[in-house]
């Protein structure tokens, strides 16, 4: 899979409730999340992402509460993949079970300004800076999380299993 | 080979003689929980798979009590939706307002979770559940979907970080002290992945409600869990609660731990978190002067009886600020009945404060206390992120029940010293 898109810069700390804030929670269709996604962060993020931007991000991003509503608003608005220094659990595990590309590459962040042009091979494990040509490795997927992508998300790959 | 109390328990349920750090297991869960906002979605997922009926309609916990009673349309459908699924499957386990309380706080009162369980919940204070030396963690809606099909789900075991607590209690300062000091020194990824094990003289001699407190506020510091060992503190509170068997395991002499680190407690003194992390405390003694327009007690974090008890300590024969509101919240039907039984409610309505029926609502900006722009607020909560309270220009800063009681009189942010408690 690859993808190509303009770097969306955060720090560290994105918290779900920046990613999605709480009082939109009392719905859960993508596309009405979406259109709130980052608002209080970034405002011009939400006006201004194209399908297939990225999120590169520093440390710990996505942390706080467990609202899959964060995934499937950074999906749902576009984004093709998150690139941070980590990951808080939680989001790490949903962004996977729901089939939101997510990479783990320190190198990567220190390497990108906010609209540098990206792209993103995540077969090789290979981020590449259009802007400045440097190409960075990404830390590799453990198998059996590799099976869970392949199959296309957790539920996809527990009915696979069911039958 | 010698394991952690959380290694034993994941071993346990993957019907493994061991495990270690690192490895991927499929475990067995003895409950899987959602509340009103996580439960819609994973509930569509369930019913994409074609499943015909949840692995357990006993094990599988339903709690609306993040936005009702219904605080608006879209919140009344989505509470809609987990009253017909419950009982579509006949789940024992679905609270309707009235018996519902706060998820983190009526699970263990309804002796729900047990010491030795495995628990996932839709909701990232799961994680409070490792009071009772239980393995509990915080799940997104897919993996509630994932565990109401099939009672399992895949874990990556975490590595420990041990924390141990020694010397005595300072007046004032309790369990939201000490976790609060210990985001300040390891930051909110300090334990990022990991288990965090609380032990220490201390920790034996802190009671059930500050034991909840931190075990709440471990995923604060990124953790997967938090988890105390349990003792005669714990069987105190289980034995009369338990309707089922449990098991207390506790951590090999030999157990290998990522990092360990010790805290003298007797230099700490009551905590207040600033905006916009809760890594952001400082002692009481050096917040300087900061107004506020309200305080909350409550919470999964602060709505224990003890907090109320606490809470009326500070306040009795005080009014709040003019310039201040109180809203209190009980966790829980039968934590508000306590309260108001012995004489509680009484000293609240006298200081001049409002009592919420139990509900998360201002802790995430739901609703019962959502703040304007500009607003500043102290809480007993965990969270205070940007906007986490309401409008993205208001404050929340964080602390236990007693200061945040304390600040509402004084209309600043203020430890309960500064008060005659006659």
């Amino acid at each position: 899979m690859k993808f190509r898109g303009r770097a969306w810069r955060f720090g560290s700390n994105i918290d779900t409730d920046a990613i999605i804030p709480a009082r939109y929670l009392n719905v859960s269709d993508p596309e009405e999340l979406a259109r709130h996604c980052m608002e209080d962060e970034n405002p011009k993020f939400v006006k201004e992402v194209k399908q297939g931007d990225i999120i590169i991000a520093d440390s710990n991003f996505g942390c706080g509460s467990s609202r899959e509503h964060a995934p499937i608003a950074i999906k749902a608005k576009g984004i093709s993949c998150v690139i941070a220094r980590s990951f808080a659990r939680i989001f790490y595990r949903n962004a996977f079970n729901m089939g939101l590309p997510i990479i783990e590459s320190g190198e990567a962040v220190d390497g990108t300004e906010d609209g540098h042009e990206l792209e993103v091979d995540l077969d090789r494990g290979e981020i590449r800076n259009e802007m400045t040509g440097r190409v960075f490795k990404s830390s590799p997927i453990p198998p059996f999380m590799q099976r869970i992508i392949d199959d296309g998300g957790l539920m996809e790959h527990i009915a696979r299993r069911r039958n | 080979m010698e394991m952690t109390i959380t290694e034993k328990i994941l071993a346990a349920h993957a019907g493994l003689a061991e495990v270690r750090p690192g490895q991927l297991i499929n475990a067995k869960v003895d409950l899987a929980l959602g509340n009103d906002i996580t439960a819609p979605i994973a509930i569509e997922l369930f019913r994409r798979t074609g499943a015909k009926n949840v692995f357990d309609k006993e094990k599988v916990i339903l709690v609306p009590d993040h936005f009702a009673p219904n605080k608006d349309i879209q919140s009344a459908e989505q509470c809609k939706i987990l009253r017909t699924f419950a009982r579509e499957q006949e789940l024992t386990q679905y609270y309707e307002v009235g018996q519902v309380g706060i998820e983190h706080a009526l699970l263990p009162e309804q002796g729900l979770v047990l010491p030795g369980d495995l628990v996932v919940g839709a909701d990232s204070h799961t994680c409070t559940y490792g009071a009772l030396g239980a393995f509990s963690t915080g799940v997104g809606s897919t993996d509630l979907a994932a565990a109401m099909v099939t009672g399992e789900l895949w874990f990556k075991v975490p590595e420990t970080t041990k924390l141990i607590y020694r010397g005595e209690l300072r007046p004032w300062v309790e369990g939201k002290d000490l976790i609060l000091y210990t985001i300040g020194e390891i930051g909110v990824d300090g334990a990022l992945y990991r288990a965090i094990e609380f032990t220490g003289e201390t920790i034996e001699s802190l009671p059930m409600a500050g034991r909840f407190t931190m075990a709440n506020m471990a995923v604060e510091a990124g953790a997967k869990n938090g988890i105390f060992l349990p003792d005669r503190v714990t069987k105190q509170y289980v034995k009369a609660r338990a309707k089922r068997k449990y098991c207390f395991y506790a951590s090999d002499k030999g157990a290998k731990y990522e990092e360990i680190r010790e805290f003298d407690v007797s230099n700490i003194e009551p905590q207040v978190a600033f905006p916009h992390l809760p890594s952001n405390t400082r002692g009481i003694s050096e917040i300087g002067e900061i107004p506020i327009d309200q305080a909350v007690i409550g919470s999964c974090t602060n709505g224990w009886l003890e907090d109320l008890q606490t809470a009326a300590k500070v306040l009795r024969g005080h009014r709040i600020s003019p310039n201040t509101r109180l809203i209190i919240i009980p966790a829980t039907p039968s934590i508000y009945r306590q309260a108001m039984k012995d004489g509680l409610f009484e000293v609240f309505l006298d200081a001049g404060a409002v009592i919420s029926p139990p509900t998360c609502g201002p802790c995430l900006g739901g609703y019962m206390g959502v703040l304007a722009k500009g607003e500043r607020a102290i809480a007993t909560t965990n969270r205070n992120f940007v906007g986490r309270m309401g409008h993205p220009e208001s404050e929340v800063y964080l602390s236990n029940p007693a200061v945040a009681a304390a600040s509402a009189v004084l209309g600043r942010i203020a430890g309960p010293d500064e008060l005659d408690h006659g």
